[in-house]
């Protein structure tokens, strides 16, 4: 049996609808991201599960206890909020200790307990100071000791390191994952972060206008996207318009050059579609045996560990994701270049 | 060039006019008060004024007043604002508007308007036996100061709800209250471990702008019939010149100090030390 369920969860705000028939099943002790753009119904969403917002209709079972209609301060349920929402009256210590205190914990036990958390995010002298002598991710830390002190059943993150510097955000992202992982805490994680749900999820559910688009691993996800969404959203996706010269063997052709693909394709002969192929897949210059595409180079971007080239190829453009070594020597605009890639790389997408 | 700023003599000008207007009348009332000895200046009027018994109780009368309409302003005012920008932030501005209600009606209206609505009992005829829900309010002594306060609190709405409005302002409410509910925390919990310690600052402002209108309330207590200090003092002045205006430049002082007190307060909006 799942641990937390949520069964045709829907939610609506007068006429228009924030979140439609949302189904999930979690496990005990596992990390799911919910991710989509801005309005998507991820954090929604995530509110019903707090139980800050009913669901217009549909059910949430934690444990196979039904606590859809629970109210949020009887659900034993923790939450880390993007702005931290620290307690500015109160020092880390009793900030920590808040959920424990109004469950009746003695006060010896709840010292104990508030130590626990701080050796566990890694700030043992921090107790006796105020949110305010602290930096954001200091802050976020301790807003994660708080949610997880009082042994909730469920922890959930609403965009916790959004407020965060890039370096920052990298450590905590880690950090959050290993205290979950050794807690062994069901946690529901919301982003719009995708390479923030790819590192740490053990599932992601990628949501798009309401809707859910994906549920799966990030290999799952990434790899083999079951939407044209999930395609666009997740990672770099080159979509090139090419048209079918033989559907029974999967061939085409993209600006008068043939494509060989590993699927035979639905549509009829001549007739046009769209290809999908990740940047990372693609090699520089010509390959044996692989797709080769010939282009000028109209754009070189120099990100550090990689260089992306963009090609140009009839009136399309491809762009290709090459490592970086110190003894590439980028090729400069204007000049006429080939990718490669081979045909398991490519995928038709739908229209 | 000449990039000198030219002296603003006319900023100036009318800023001591100003000046002149606000503390002659002030300057004049303290020369007054001081001479309450013929030929010299001394403090006799002060010493004097202090020294009436009946100062000490209608002053002690106006603070206990001002305490009671500060707890009952606080506990009317906080809860509701809560509320409202928690989960009702459009009806904010009416809320606003109604509490500003003292400065477009006068106090003489409101404390008729509670004198004919109240000084009647309000008797229903239930099947023929007549059944009080209210007696009435002017005939008791405690019903009076019910009255009173209910004056008060009026009164002081507009500052109370400013300060409060301002306090709530500066601190997110909806993710606070979230926070604590997600730790357990009931509504009356949060409010009470929350949200009033967060808003002290804000609280006490509101709270010695209240006492400084009670303690110089005349027209409630007037009217009412009470023995409050606003009443006193108009008294004093009709038989007492001197001493009248010793407590005039006393309650001067007061109301200055409490509003010392009130910047000192709210700029001084440091996390305590300790518990």
């Amino acid at each position: 049996m799942s641990y937390l369920t949520l069964n045709h969860i829907r939610k609506q705000f007068g006429t228009s609808v924030a979140v439609q028939d949302f189904n999930l099943s979690a496990e005990k002790g596992e990390f799911i991201s919910f991710l989509g753009p801005s309005g998507c119904g991820k954090t929604t969403t995530l509110r019903m599960i707090a139980g800050f917002e009913p669901p217009t209709s549909g059910e949430i079972l934690l444990q196979g206890k039904n606590i859809t209609h629970t109210p949020a301060n009887k659900r034993n349920v923790g939450m880390v909020f993007q702005a931290y929402a620290l307690f500015p009256n109160m020092t880390v210590a009793d900030n920590i200790g808040f959920g424990l205190k109004i469950a009746g914990t003695p006060k010896s036990d709840i010292q104990q307990r508030v130590n626990e958390m701080l050796e566990l995010i890694h700030l043992p002298d921090f107790g006796n100071r105020y949110p305010q002598q602290l930096s954001g991710g200091q802050q976020q830390r301790v807003a994660l000791a708080r949610a997880l002190a009082f042994r909730p059943q469920v922890l959930l993150l609403d965009e916790p390191l959004s407020a965060l510097d890039a370096k920052i955000r990298v450590d905590l992202r880690g950090e959050i994952r290993r205290i979950q992982r050794q807690l062994n805490i069901t946690t529901i994680y919301v982003t719009h972060d995708q390479e923030e749900a790819l590192s740490m999820s053990d599932r992601i559910v990628v949501m798009n206008k309401a809707i859910v688009e994906q549920i799966g691993t990030p290999f799952e996800i990434y790899n083999y996207p079951a939407t044209d969404f999930t395609a666009r959203f997740v990672g770099q996706l080159n979509q090139l318009k090419c048209v079918v010269r033989n559907a029974q063997t999967g061939e085409c052709e993209i600006s008068g050059q043939a494509i060989r693909t590993q699927t035979t394709i639905a549509k009829p002969n001549g007739s046009e579609i769209r290809l999908a192929i990740r940047p990372e897949e693609i090699y520089f210059g010509k390959k044996e045996g692989l797709n080769v595409l010939s282009g000028v180079i109209d754009e070189v971007n120099f990100l550090g560990a990689i260089v992306r080239i963009r090609l140009l190829i009839g009136n399309q453009h491809i762009t290709g994701d090459l490592f970086n070594e110190r003894t590439f020597i980028p090729p400069s605009i204007g000049t006429p270049a080939e990718f490669s890639f081979s045909p398991e790389a490519c995928w038709i997408a739908e229209k | 060039m000449n990039t000198d700023k030219k002296f603003p003599i006319w900023s100036w000008v009318w800023f001591g006019l100003g000046a002149l207007y606000f503390f002659l009348p002030l300057i004049a009332t303290l020369d007054f008060s001081l001479r309450a000895q013929k030929g010299t200046i001394s403090l006799l009027a002060y010493t004097r004024a202090m020294s009436d018994p009946k100062f000490v109780e209608a002053f002690s009368f106006s603070t206990i007043m001002a305490f009671v309409t500060i707890i009952v302003s606080l506990g009317l005012v906080v809860p509701t604002l809560y509320w409202v920008h928690l989960y009702l932030p459009k009806l904010r501005p009416w809320v606003e508007f109604v509490t500003l209600m003292p400065f477009v009606i006068p106090a003489i209206v409101l404390v008729f308007g509670l004198l004919r609505t109240y000084s009647a009992p309000w008797i229903i005829n239930f099947g023929g036996t007549p059944i009080t829900i209210l007696p009435s309010l002017t005939e008791s002594k405690i019903g009076t100061r019910i009255l009173l306060i209910s004056g008060y609190v009026v009164l002081s709405l507009p500052y109370i709800f400013r300060a409060v409005d301002n306090g709530l302002r500066s601190i997110d409410v909806r993710t606070l209250t979230e926070a604590g509910q997600s730790l357990g925390a009931d509504t009356l919990t949060i409010l009470r471990l929350v949200i009033f310690p967060n808003l002290r600052s804000a609280l006490l402002s509101g709270a010695l702008l209240t006492f400084a209108i009670v303690i110089g309330e005349l027209i409630f207590a007037a009217f009412l019939a009470q023995p409050a200090f606003g009443p006193y003092l108009q008294h004093l002045g009709q038989h007492r010149a001197y001493d009248s205006t010793a407590l005039t430049i006393v309650s001067f002082a007061l109301t200055w100090a409490v509003m010392g007190l009130i910047d000192f307060v709210t700029r001084s909006n440091v996390p305590q030390k300790s518990h």
